[in-house]
């Protein structure tokens, strides 16, 4: 019986770590494919937007999330509802400006970094910017979703 | 704990940019020295890249398995681990047949392969399966090269989404 078990926490872990090591290989081939760090940060964000266009409706089908009236109550969505769900964390919510347009996220334990060194000449990597482009791509793509569903 | 919908979208936009880069115009346009020769090039370099990076992960993620799945006594039990345990962990299901002809040669069979699933069935598309195969085809040999085999492993589609994976093991 704890045998299953086992595999079954086993299977789990190595789920979740394939995403860490495939995205790991990735910026690694662009950094590669790529001169400088500008242009892998660059590329990172162009596929997270890509993915984000497409990770909304499958948030949509999964969360069961109602509209959100506010910006307040989108960055709550985000960092409790989303981010659980993806990534199993659940990042802080501060640095609000006065108009209340922006917002930070911060990750204590960011799972993409896990197993990961980045050496001394790549300092202006960023390396996570894949899900700037995925907060990015989502977001805009639920703004027209919601136009959409007024018309 | 990454979702698992996580690694699929990040492997469809993977392959979709690793292809982008070719610039290529497409077959029969030029008839110059990007023409014909120059597609087969671009498709290769693409594709092995792709299986570089399989490769690299399935390395890393035979790296972390416990120890005691580390002491097989024989070759089929090896392949018969990748079939459950490890296509389990990576796709959330088991491969539905593993053949072999007891002399190296091994074909796996998913009928129903996660990464070809939301692209058509049948005989649609059959063209365009192989770049979303080449990373997969890496991440089986590059497990199999971290439990101590090496191998050459390649992948072919009759109709999507069911998809035959052959290992053929390299004796030195």
């Amino acid at each position: 019986m704890s045998r299953q078990a086992n595999r079954g926490t086993e299977s789990k872990k190595m789920s979740s770590e394939l995403f860490t090591l495939t995205y790991g290989a990735l910026v690694t081939q662009l950094c590669r494919d790529y001169e400088n760090d500008e242009d892998v940060n660059k590329q990172l964000d162009k596929m997270g937007y890509n993915i984000g266009v497409r990770l909304i409706e499958d948030f949509l089908a999964r969360s069961n999330v109602g509209r959100c009236h506010d910006f307040r109550e989108t960055a709550d969505v985000i960092a409790k509802v989303a981010f659980k769900m993806y990534l199993g964390i659940t990042p802080s919510i501060t640095n609000w400006s006065p108009a209340g347009d922006e917002f930070s996220l911060i990750l204590e334990n960011n799972p993409l970094v896990d197993f990961v060194e980045l050496p001394d000449n790549h300092s202006s990597l960023i390396y996570s910017n894949l899900l700037c482009g995925v907060l990015r791509g989502a977001l805009e793509m639920i703004r027209k979703l919601r136009y959409t569903a007024n018309a | 704990m990454a979702d698992a919908a996580l690694f699929e979208f990040l492997h469809t936009e993977m392959v979709a940019e690793l292809w982008a880069q070719d610039p290529d115009p497409g077959p029969g346009v030029s008839a110059g020295p990007r023409g014909e020769g120059g597609r087969a090039a671009g498709q290769k370099m693409s594709l092995s890249v792709l299986e570089g990076m399989g490769f690299r992960v399935g390395q890393a993620l035979g790296e972390r398995l416990p120890r005691e799945t580390l002491a097989f006594r024989e070759e089929l039990d090896v392949l018969k681990f990748l079939c459950k345990d490890v296509w389990a962990a990576v796709f959330q299901k088991q491969m539905d047949s593993l053949r072999t002809n007891h002399q190296g040669t091994y074909v796996l069979q998913d009928h129903s392969f996660p990464l070809l699933i939301r692209m058509a069935s049948g005989l649609q598309y059959l063209e365009e399966v192989p770049k979303f195969l080449a990373f997969t085809c890496g991440l089986l040999r590059g497990t199999l090269s971290t439990l101590g085999i090496k191998s050459l492993v390649t992948a072919s589609v009759a109709a999507l989404p069911a998809c035959k994976f052959q290992v053929v093991i390299q004796r030195s």
